[in-house]
């Protein structure tokens, strides 16, 4: 029933469940992209777990083939810590959306990426509640009409990977549903990341907030809008790769590259660099209407993973003071005897 | 051990007791716990059955000498079976005139009052707020009062060990503790011992704490002013072996016993809260155990955690107090839903909303059997003492391995601290308990059922060729596939009731203590048992034809209560709430179930049960 995990298909991790997205919707392609990592990674299917939330995104679990955990609105970087600990053997993956991760449940997700959890984090952001029909999430942006927000919206929006970056991620990512062999890719990446890592994918809602990404995956538009970060490459964007990336003072600003002296000053990618500063900085640009939107590994630092930490605690005590031993346990402390 | 110190004043009497209540009461840097406790654990291997009621003030540092500052701690031992802290006093140990006052009302007339007179100064009543100090005026005439300079004696015993004085004054207790040895006529020799292992690593303290211990002790033997010592012979309690232990120690305990005889390691997700944080610290300290103990960011964070690590196969366990109950609601029903085993402990206090943390209340009982949306039944059980905590929550781990549900354990503040003798249990009487785990592929669906408990299969994370997916949606019968189909919604909500009501097979029938039928049966649940037992026993005494039912199954409740309703021409249901369990009687068995609430913050006395059933059976 189960084939060795070196020779998976795509459709090993297909599930006998009909999907329930829009046809159309970016989900889609999230889903095929995961299945066909999965099938590449050469994990065994049952040690492979994926938590989800609630929303459009959160219904993945469903239709993958591996142990899978609806859970319940917000909270699952809750249930996936708790799968972890229990097992740290197992690969937990979280499909989660904006609403769910940034709005419900955005205590839990903080605190997941400050213990530095090993779980991939997934997040779709289609800047909307799809689910419940068209509300206006944390993502949303400012004068964004949604049906919460006929006219406009006027809550500032968080900036996704700003606020990973802020809660110390050792691994952030952003890739588009649109980009079949970029998000792979990512999400590969991510997989190959120890700790836990944080990917944005910025996903397409058809119905609720259709083209909320138009200016990043438009054919004519993209080029000047997105910029592909590489380890080690410059930061350089444009339709004809003519602009980089430089800093002025303690912000970013694009220049165009003609071969002059600003070519120098234009920042080489380095995914490892110490301190947030710098990821933090490309994760705003977003926010910034003169400057491209990155795609990519932002950020990829090793730290202490938390399930590594309560095992080495319970290995290192369980050295010291022998296994438990719960005759002893019970007896501890002044006991006495009472005989017959 | 049993020895009993031969006093040196052969002018002093001894008198014998059945049992007496001793309260030390002071400001919380005065080391009131330290000192009840070591009285206690003296008490206890003494071999008196004993039950404690520690009470700390509410604020972490209340200003010195106040009222609000004032900690206590009351103890009642005695030669036969001892079921409540006790209602009224004998001897109080006042070491500062807030302690004092906030205590009066509870000492018997002619009691015993030790104070200390070096903290009686001007200062020390206006902190208390008290116009005139009470050791001259008449406010102590009911009493037998031992106004004695606890502090200068305590100063005089180490002097010569050239101490700071701040340190010296930190022994004071034991002085206070040498001469309740003394006057209960308990041997100093565990405390002395205690003494040495606590400040090992520092002679000097050793030697002072033991000094002001013994000096309390001679100063007693040796004044005119104490010319009675009393005696309160050893308990004959069942055979075993025994220790003093409080509900959360033992909750701690019934879990690790759980996880380790069930095979399944124990996983605590918990966020501090009163009174309900000593179990996250008592496991915390047990990683050799292979306990994790994960301190989440919330209580929803905390049960969330304890639910995946169900999913993966861990004993799962959340420990909280009731607003963190009420933020549980969500995930208890997911619980419900997908089937895992699960132990919720609600250790209650007082409430709505942040209410009164550090007092008592069984207000939480609706919360448990209905806090949810949907029809979520869980099974409900309850502790009614210190030791029956172990048990419960070993119990509730049972339950929770073998229907594959979440299991609610409710506790109180007033179990979680106060402490009494627990006969520890021979590993090979505990029940049988087993984490099943299914490996076998052949046949597997998520929510096939055993035909027997209807627990669905534990097909955890790891197994291969057992993938599947589950979650808060509705389930198919036994694909466990998402349906919304009106009629397999319909069997799948009587599938999870009926696999809850039929736990009642296990749990035998109730069998009242007291008359088996007769004018009234006293039904309670949790901690209330020791003092309604009492008040029935004196009830009884008195001509009465009473029954006790105490509750440890609320969800399913025991398969045969009604039929021992009936028996009884009244039903009194005293709680701490305002009437709860009454309500669920009356609407289950149309009893007339009379209702006595309590709403203060405290334990029942045994007096006010008393009073009530003669009320009733007026
Ligand atoms: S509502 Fe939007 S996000 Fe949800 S499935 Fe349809 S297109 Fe996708």
């Amino acid at each position: 029933m189960n084939a060795p995990a070196s020779s998976y298909k795509k459709e090993d991790f297909e599930t006998d469940q009909d999907v329930r997205w829009c046809p159309g919707c970016g989900d889609f392609a999230i889903l095929s992209a995961l299945q066909s990592v999965f099938a590449d990674l050469g994990v065994p299917r049952e040690k492979l777990v994926i938590v989800s939330g609630i929303g459009c995104s959160s219904r993945l679990p469903y239709y993958v083939n591996t142990y899978g955990f609806h859970g319940i609105h917000g909270r699952a970087p809750a249930i996936a810590t708790g799968v972890k600990l229990a097992n740290p053997d197992l690969e937990v993956w979280i499909a989660t959306g904006d609403g769910d991760a940034l709005a419900i449940g955005g205590n839990h997700l903080i605190h997941a990426l400050r213990r530095n959890i090993g779980v991939k984090i997934l997040l779709f952001n289609n800047r909307v509640y799809s689910l419940t029909k068209g509300q206006s999430s944390p993502t949303s942006e400012l004068g964004q009409k949604t049906k919460s927000a006929p006219y406009g919206s006027i809550d500032p929006p968080f900036n996704a990977l700003a606020l990973a970056l802020g809660a110390g991620a050792t691994f952030v990512a952003r890739s588009i549903d649109a980009f079949l062999p970029h998000l792979k890719s990512t999400l590969r990446r991510a997989a190959a990341h120890k700790g836990a890592a944080f990917v944005e994918i910025l996903q397409n809602c058809l119905v609720f907030n259709d083209g909320a990404f138009g200016r990043l995956t438009d054919k004519n538009a993209r080029g000047e809008n997105l910029l592909v970060l590489e380890d080690g490459q410059p930061l350089v964007f444009g339709r004809r790769h003519d602009k980089g990336l430089r800093l002025n003072g303690l912000d970013f600003e694009a220049v165009v590259m003609d071969g002059g002296s600003a070519d120098h000053d234009v920042l080489i990618h380095d995914e490892r660099r110490s301190g947030e500063g710098y990821a933090y900085l490309l994760a705003r640009m977003s926010d910034h209407a003169d400057l491209p939107t990155p795609i990519g590994v932002f950020r990829d630092v090793q730290r202490p993973c938390y399930e590594d930490s309560v095992r080495a605690q319970i290995r290192e005590i369980t050295k010291e003071q022998g296994a438990g031993d719960l005759e002893k346990l019970l007896r501890a402390g002044s006991s006495w005897e009472v005989r017959e | 051990m049993r020895r009993i110190a031969e006093p040196r004043n052969k002018l002093k009497s001894t008198k014998a007791l059945q049992a007496a209540v001793v309260r030390f009461a002071g400001d919380s840097g005065d080391g009131i716990q330290l000192t009840g406790s070591q009285f206690t654990d003296t008490t206890a291997l003494f071999g008196n059955d004993l039950a404690t009621c520690p009470e700390y003030p509410a604020e972490i540092r209340a200003p010195a000498g106040t009222l609000p500052g004032v900690s206590g701690y009351q103890i009642h031992f005695g030669s036969k079976d001892v079921l409540t802290p006790g209602d009224a006093v004998d001897a109080l140990i006042a070491m500062n005139p807030a302690a004092l006052v906030a205590s009066l009302s509870d000492l018997k007339t002619n009691g015993i009052v030790i104070v200390n007179t070096d903290s009686f100064k001007e200062r020390d009543l206006r902190k208390a707020r008290l116009s005139s100090n009470p050791l001259d005026d008449y406010t102590l005439d009911r009493f037998r009062v031992f106004a004695v300079a606890i502090t200068t004696l305590t100063r005089r015993a180490v002097e010569d060990l050239k101490l700071d004085g701040r340190i010296v004054d930190r022994c004071k207790n034991f002085f206070a503790l040498g001469m309740c040895y003394w006057l209960y006529s308990r041997p100093m020799e565990p405390t002395l011992r205690w003494i040495g292992d606590k400040f090992a690593e520092n002679p000097q303290l050793v030697e002072a704490n033991r000094r002001a211990l013994r000096a309390g002790y001679s100063y007693c033997d040796a004044t005119e002013a104490f010319q009675i010592q009393y005696e309160v012979p050893p308990a004959r309690l069942a055979p075993g072996v025994y220790r003093n232990v409080s509900g959360n120690t033992a909750l701690s305990l019934g879990l690790i016993a759980a996880s380790q005889r069930s095979g399944a390691p124990l996983f605590l997700g918990s966020y501090p809260i009163t009174p309900a944080s000593e179990i996250l610290h008592e496991l915390a300290r047990h990683k050799n155990f292979g306990v994790i103990t994960f301190q989440a960011e919330d209580e929803i964070g905390a049960i969330g955690a304890a639910i995946g690590a169900a999913f993966a196969g861990a004993l799962a366990v959340t420990t909280t107090s009731g607003p963190g109950m009420a933020l549980n609601a969500e995930s208890v029903g997911l619980a419900v839903m997908v089937e895992l085993p699960l132990v919720i402990c609600n250790i209650q206090r007082g409430g709505p909303s942040t209410g009164l943390p550090t007092k008592t209340e069984q207000a939480d009982l609706f919360q448990a059997l209905f806090g949810r949306h949907g029809e979520a039944p869980a099974p409900v059980l309850a502790a009614s003492s210190p030791g029956d905590c172990f048990t419960v929550a070993y119990e509730a781990s049972r339950i929770a391995l073998k229907y594959m549900v979440p299991v609610i354990v409710l506790s109180d503040g007033y179990l979680a601290r106060s402490t009494g003798p627990w006969r520890i249990p021979e590993l090979d009487d505990l029940p049988a308990i087993k984490a099943r785990y299914r490996a076998d592929p052949d046949g597997f669906a998520p929510y096939a059922r055993d035909p027997e408990t209807l627990a669905r299969p534990w097909a955890i994370p790891g197994t291969p060729g057992l993938e599947h997916r589950v979650g808060g949606l509705e389930k198919r019968d036994v694909s466990g596939v998402i349906d919304y189909d009106p009629l397999n919604h319909e069997r799948m909500v009587d599938l999870r009731a009926r696999k809850v009501a039929a736990i009642a097979r296990e749990i035998g029938p109730v069998v009242p203590k007291g008359d088996g039928d007769g004018d009234l049966l006293i039904v309670g649940w949790g901690s209330t048992k020791g003092a309604i037992r009492a008040a029935a026993q004196a009830r009884r005494a008195g001509g009465r034809r009473i029954g006790h039912v105490h509750l440890r199954y609320l969800n399913p409740l025991p398969p045969n209560l009604a039929d021992v309703l009936i028996r009884y021409k009244r039903v009194l249901v005293p709680e701490l709430n305002m009437g709860q369990l009454a309500w669920l009687l009356r609407s289950r068995f149309l009893v007339d179930a009379i209702v006595f609430g309590k709403n203060q913050g405290q334990p029942f006395r045994q007096r006010e049960i008393e009073a009530k059933i003669e009320e009733a059976l007026r």
